[in-house]
């Protein structure tokens, strides 16, 4: 039994190292990694990995997609729910050096809230030196999206194919029946300072509507005009009068009934953007529009994208009280990476590619990262969204594209952004004061953020 | 000496036998538990949302200053509290009466296996699981919101998930329905290992049901009920995953359904504050055991003092 055993261990042994040998002896053609991993939240980049990268060759059964040039593409999706994203990639990250070739992280996926953490000389590879990916040919790319993952030196460490200018979406059955207009300019006119914008929730719920659906809706709107980061040198919360803005319209939204009193991403809140919902409208920026508003519009989900499917072709969009940008997906070339070739590849053709952003765009919808491309198609007169009846939302994306200025993100941003929401919806239903809302923010911070301290407490806007 | 020699020593495969357990419960309960007291000491924790390590440096009881004045923990603690006496209180009287109800030979309730199963059920869901199906139901959305809604039995502006008192309420519930079954168990288990003859003789000398109950079957019942009560409020203060799920891991309205646990697993979340939640733990533990005790006490209090008195009847004399 224990020779048996000995045996069975030894040959065991002998099949493993066999394997091992078998992944050494390249021809010497191959020499990098053949596994490539990339991290993601969601699996909007892994579409457009499919659909739009030209070395994409087929999807494997275990969900590896195979490259043209042999490699695997081994795709680790972690969702970003109670910072399970970052977690995860944080101890892969502290694991990089140790890991085995095929294990290593090669690229990895980053928002806007917590770019700052790791477009950085630790985690990151510097696009243009280490990559060697020539400056040029970002020059199409917008400004912004080179801004946000610029390091502190100054050197570029990841790049973006999409850019996400925010606009306020409307429904034009609603703007008809109670504004007397409907057309997009016409709208604009009536909704283009937050003064106006309060004027006309009134008249929309005189007529049984809600402005906006729920509490956070505008936040971005407000959030993205700070004058003045989250944090300041001396670690401490500075709240920007844009924040205290949105506290007081929220407040006096929730009090006149002009919203539905919902969360971002609750299932009321979707209900909202269907045809059975009252809210006059939304706003997103572009990912919004094409991925989250033309899916919750429907009345039937699986039914044709066509009008006459819900409020499909109902909605339009204008650029609103004020420009503001949501979100954004950065490509990150992870440090330690085996593929840098590769990574760089992937990097330069989705993101740089002016026929490829093209594209995509009139493809999905998306608003692209090139100047070139969407200019093209903004000016081009018989482009339209079906989704949006017809009307060219890239060249509206493209006006408040230019204006999108990101100085002032810090990498507290998505803590400190959903620790405000959170804290004051008690405030908006009016089970909290003012002062105990601020008490509530603290703690949330506290937790999150321990070297972070809140000063001074504003002054109550209504007090 | 030469029988001893002769004589096959079984010790030692006792010893071989739970080499297994002692490994695992070093490597994955006691190391834990000792570093968790170790870091306790320390500021340990990452800057930047889990992106700079700042320490570990060694400050004594600086965590446990912070833990104390910055009053969040036993903010969180008395959350985790009321939600499990809320709970706990039509917990016992349910699962006496229903253990009551079962062990009675008087009654002889037919088909009891069938209802044992029944009353057992909600434990075999999974916690996160019943939270989600709570949270759906009662959502303002929810098929039970807008059934209340339509029989008018409630406001339309009311919400059972935006209120304190009405998420605590439903956590407590959940919390009862999950755990009634087994606490019923073991009562059960508690009353039919009760003489019957003392029942027998108490109702022979003229007692009835109710004096039974109180004189006779709750004293003797003592040491189940210390029991059940002990491993409740232990499961209680580690209560974590029905109101995680429930409030989505924000703590609810007013942060009024925030467990000591959701405390710790938050700020274990982004920043990693190892020092602080390791306070957090210890002290924890330690209030978990002063109140064991204190029901252990309170259970046994004639026990304790009549061997105090003895003791010092011993003494004088």
């Amino acid at each position: 039994m224990k020779k048996l055993f000995v045996l069975f261990m030894a040959l065991t042994l002998v099949f493993t190292l066999s394997a091992c040998s078998d992944d050494g002896e390249g021809v010497g053609l191959q020499e990098e990694g053949k596994v490539l991993n990339i991290r993601v939240w969601n699996d909007e980049f892994i579409g457009r990995f499919r659909d739009f990268y030209p070395g994409y060759l087929e999807t494997k059964e275990n969900g590896q997609d195979l490259l043209d040039d042999g490699t695997v593409v081994n795709w680790i999706e972690v969702a970003n729910d109670n910072n399970g994203y970052q977690n995860a990639l944080d101890t892969a990250l502290a694991n990089q050096k140790s890991a085995s070739a095929d294990d290593k992280v090669d690229m990895f996926l980053i928002e806007a809230d917590y770019a700052k953490k790791y477009a950085n000389d630790t985690y990151a590879l510097d696009v243009i030196e280490d990559l060697k990916i020539p400056e040029y040919t970002l020059s199409q790319q917008y400004q912004y999206t080179k801004d946000i993952v610029t390091d502190d030196s100054g050197k570029l460490r990841a790049v973006s194919w999409q850019a996400t200018p925010g606009l306020f979406a409307y429904r034009t059955d609603v703007a008809e029946e109670v504004l007397g207009v409907s057309d997009p300019a016409a709208v604009q006119a009536l909704l283009d300072s937050w003064t106006k914008f309060d004027n006309v929730a009134q008249d929309m719920k005189t007529e049984g509507y809600v402005m906006i659906s729920g509490f956070d809706d505008a936040y971005r709107a407000y959030s993205n005009n700070t004058s003045a980061p989250w944090v300041n040198e001396d670690d401490e919360i500075i709240v920007d009068n844009q924040i205290i803005e949105w506290i007081k319209q929220t407040k006096t939204y929730t009090d006149n009934g002009y919203n539905n009193e919902t969360g971002l991403w609750s299932a009321e809140w979707f209900k909202d953007m269907g045809p059975e919902g009252n809210a006059f409208g939304f706003f997103f920026s572009t990912w919004g529009i094409n991925f989250t508003l033309k899916d919750a519009s429907k009345a039937d989900a699986d039914g044709p994208e066509a009008v006459g499917n819900g409020l499909f072709g109902k909605y339009h969009v204008i650029e609103g009280p004020a420009s503001f940008y949501w979100g954004g997906t950065w490509l990150v070339g992870a440090k330690g990476t085996d593929n840098p070739t590769l990574v760089r590849d992937i990097m330069m053709k989705l993101t740089a590619s002016e026929k490829i952003a093209s594209n995509i765009t009139l493809e999905t919808e998306d608003y692209t990262n090139n100047m070139a491309a969407m200019d093209a198609i903004a000016n081009d007169a018989e482009y339209g969204s079906k989704f949006l009846g017809g009307q060219n939302h890239i060249a509206l994306f493209n006006e408040s594209a230019s204006t999108i200025d990101m100085k002032n993100i810090s990498p507290y941003d998505q803590g400190l952004n959903e620790s405000i929401q959170q804290s004051f919806k008690d405030y908006f239903l009016g089970t909290i004061t003012w002062a105990q809302a601020w008490a509530a923010f603290e703690e949330k911070i506290t937790a999150l953020y321990p070297e972070l301290e809140l000063k001074d407490i504003p002054a109550d806007p209504f007090a | 000496m030469k029988k001893k020699k002769t004589k096959i020593n079984y010790a030692k495969w006792g010893y071989r036998f739970v080499i297994p357990f002692v490994v695992v419960y070093v490597v994955f309960s006691l190391i834990p538990l000792l570093s968790t007291f170790f870091y306790s000491f320390f500021e340990y924790y990452f800057r930047y949302g889990g992106l700079e390590k700042v320490g570990p440096n060694f400050i004594l009881f600086d965590n446990y200053v912070t833990l104390f004045t910055e009053g969040m923990f036993f903010k969180y603690f008395g959350n985790t509290m009321l939600i499990w006496i809320i709970g706990f209180i039509p917990q016992v009287i349910v699962s006496l009466l229903l253990a009551l109800w079962f062990s009675s030979t008087r009654l002889n309730i037919k088909a009891q296996g069938f209802y044992k199963a029944i009353v057992y059920m909600p434990n075999l869901v999974m916690a996160s699981a019943f939270s989600l199906l709570f949270l759906k139901l009662f959502s303002n959305n929810g098929p039970v919101t807008n059934f209340l809604l339509e029989s008018n039995l409630i406001s339309e502006t009311f919400s059972f998930v935006d209120q304190k008192w009405t998420t605590r309420g439903l956590l407590a519930f959940m919390n009862y329905l999950m755990w009634f079954g087994n606490t019923t168990i073991l009562l059960m288990a508690g009353i039919m290992g009760i003489d019957k003859s003392v029942l027998e003789s108490a109702q022979v000398d003229g007692a009835n049901s109710f004096q039974v109950f109180f004189r006779i079957v709750l004293p003797l019942l003592r040491p189940i009920l210390l029991f059940v009560m002990v491993t409740s409020l232990v499961g209680g203060v580690q209560l974590f995953d029905l109101p995680q799920i429930f409030t989505a891991g924000s703590g609810g309205p007013e942060m009024g359904s925030m467990t000591v646990i959701m405390y710790i697993s938050r700020l274990l979340g982004v920043s990693k504050q190892y020092g602080l939640a390791g306070a957090a733990s210890t002290v924890l533990f330690v209030m978990t055991a002063v109140v064991s005790l204190g029901f252990f006490f309170i259970f046994y209090r004639k026990e304790v003092i009549t061997s105090k008195s003895e003791k010092k009847v011993k003494v004088n004399e």
